[in-house]
């Protein structure tokens, strides 16, 4: 059978995305519950939900650590068991399988994970600093190396390998822009020309501003629960039928190869064995565009075409709404931007969004079944969460 | 070298500074760890010998940075890459004492140690660099 359910997703809550003064961390993922209780009316969240699993990559944005109990406190859940889980920008990627553990083990019935980071009251070189903290110190941020730099490094070996073009990167980030265009909730909700983003200025060679994804504040979640009490919560819950995380070297200075992440490739190979589905099973995807070269290498990584083919992908439209395998509908971490922490659930979020039919003027047609890759820091963590619907 | 020296990251950068560029090689599989580890990952063994890196290798990628960091702005854009040695293990690094454009991937590089004044707060790790050979 393709993708026994682990567990079902029976609601799902996203705060607004973009600069959102005023607001921190605790707040935004407030916002998140609150949407994700009034989805769910059958859920008495104070009585039903048993733990809260929440990603959070930096305690430097807001001077504040202990995000677990914090997040429960502002979610109206004290006095369950609350933790923060750790994994850069996938952050919510591990809470999300943090949760799956839990419910699988026996030991929760009902747990919400999520993720949040407050990013926009920083400096842009502060916020360049913070992040970077998900890289090697003694090797890689100690010679100045930044996160654009680190995937700087894999386009331009893409580049050199497989002669992906500065166009075909530029056609990534036209493409999410049109996606969240159509998105609400998203950062940066106008559409951008081949040629603004092809011109735009230098932040890592061959990285321009458009290649990048955005500094975001925002908190998304996700309410878990046994595949055989879904019922009792909703008429359309959304089963996760295979999960996979994988860890690599925290230096990406170690690894064999530049242009592909390995932690996401075995990732993905256990989602998929575990879901029984292969990549052409696949309706919609949300992966892990922290830059336009991480989506391309993603297609690959992910099985969508061959190693050396993503660029094409890109070039050809066959990842934009209406393609063969639309990606990153929701406008991804290039338009609807990327609050590190709170990115892995915010993908699921999409899917969810997806595969019950209401992700409005961007939903894909009869999309049955959908996957998530969530990669934190250079790829020394990665989540991949395959999803079918009812 | 004596066995009582400890194989790790803070030791290569004190060598470093007496002008050794050294890591560690397992005893048992012969894999060469830079930075040197206490333990090994292939066999888990923790007996190693000190082993010194040749100074030459090539470039194997790079970029060129424009947004920095606080305590680098001063110097952006300034250009990092990974070099592999000739031995095969591989170090990120700046690249220094070229015109950012005429980088190319391939090109023989060659290590600077670089320096650190006694006085700094921790960490005390020289910033070396990598110039043509
Ligand atoms: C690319 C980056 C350095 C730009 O920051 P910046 O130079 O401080 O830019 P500013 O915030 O001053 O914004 C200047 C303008 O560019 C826009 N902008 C900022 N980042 C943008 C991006 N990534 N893409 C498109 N436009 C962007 C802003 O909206 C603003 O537009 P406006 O003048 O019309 O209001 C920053 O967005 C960044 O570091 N992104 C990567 C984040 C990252 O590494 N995440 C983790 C990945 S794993
Ligand atoms: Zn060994």
């Amino acid at each position: 059978m393709k993708g026994k359910p682990l567990v079902s997703i029976v609601s799902a809550g996203l705060s607004k995305f973009g600069k959102i003064e005023g607001l921190y961390a605790r707040e935004l993922f407030a916002e998140a519950a609150k949407e994700a209780y009034e989805r769910c009316p059958n859920l008495n969240p104070k009585k039903d939900i048993q733990a809260l699993f929440v990603g959070h990559m930096g305690e430097s944005y807001e001077h504040q650590g202990h995000t677990g109990a914090t997040a429960a406190d502002w979610a109206g859940l004290l006095h369950i068991p609350a933790i923060r889980t750790e994994g850069a920008c996938a952050s919510s990627g591990a809470a999300l399988r943090a949760g799956i553990y839990a419910v699988l083990s026996g030991l929760c019935d009902v747990v919400m994970v999520g993720g949040v980071e407050k990013m926009t009251h920083r400096t842009t070189p502060e916020v360049t600093e913070f992040l970077a903290m998900a890289s090697d110190y003694p090797f890689e941020q100690w010679h100045g190396i930044t996160f654009p730099g680190l995937f700087a490094l894999m386009a331009t070996a893409h580049m050199h390998k497989y002669g992906t073009t500065e166009k075909q990167m530029a056609m990534v980030a036209v493409k999410n822009h049109y996606h969240g265009s159509l998105n609400p909730k998203a950062h940066m909700q106008k559409e951008v020309t081949l040629e603004t983003a092809l011109s735009s200025r230098v932040i890592a060679w061959p990285l321009k501003l458009y290649d990048c994804s955005l500094i975001t504040d925002g908190a998304s979640c996700l309410i878990l629960t046994k595949p055989e009490l879904a019922k009792k919560y909703t008429d359309t819950p959304v089963h996760i039928v295979g999960s996979g995380q994988a860890s690599d070297t925290i230096g990406m200075y170690e690894r064999e190869e530049f242009t592909s992440l390995k932690a996401a490739k075995l990732a993905a190979k256990k989602a998929y064995e575990m879901a029984n589905v292969k990549p052409e099973d696949i309706d919609v995807a949300e992966v892990h565009d922290c830059f336009t070269i991480a989506e391309i290498i993603a297609y690959e990584d992910l099985g969508f075409c061959k190693p050396g083919e993503g660029g094409h992908l890109a070039e050809k439209g066959e990842t934009k709404l209406g393609g063969r395998i639309p990606i990153n509908t929701s406008g991804g971490l290039k338009a609807k931007g990327h609050p590190v922490g709170a990115t892995g659930t915010a993908q699921a979020y999409e899917i969810y969004l997806q595969l019950t039919e209401q992700a409005e003027k961007r939903q894909v047609k009869d999309a049955e079944i959908g996957l998530t890759h969530n990669v934190g820091g250079s790829g020394a963590t990665a989540a991949v969460h395959i999803y079918r619907r009812e | 070298m004596g066995e009582q020296i400890p194989f790790t990251i803070e030791q290569f950068y004190k060598h470093m500074l007496q002008g050794k560029f050294i890591g560690g090689k397992c005893k048992k599989c012969g894999k060469i760890h830079l930075p040197p580890r206490p333990l090994c990952d292939k066999c888990f063994l923790n007996e190693f010998e000190w082993v010194e890196l040749p100074k030459n290798g090539k470039l194997l990628t790079y970029t060129i940075i424009h947004v920095a960091p606080p305590q680098f702005q001063g110097m952006a854009p300034y250009a990092v890459g990974i070099v592999q040695l000739e031995n095969g293990v591989k170090i990120p690094g700046m690249i220094k004492g070229i015109a950012l454009e005429q980088i190319k991937i391939g090109m023989p590089l060659t290590i600077d140690f670089g320096t650190c004044a006694a006085t700094q707060p921790w960490p005390q790790w020289p910033r070396y660099s990598f110039k043509p050979a």
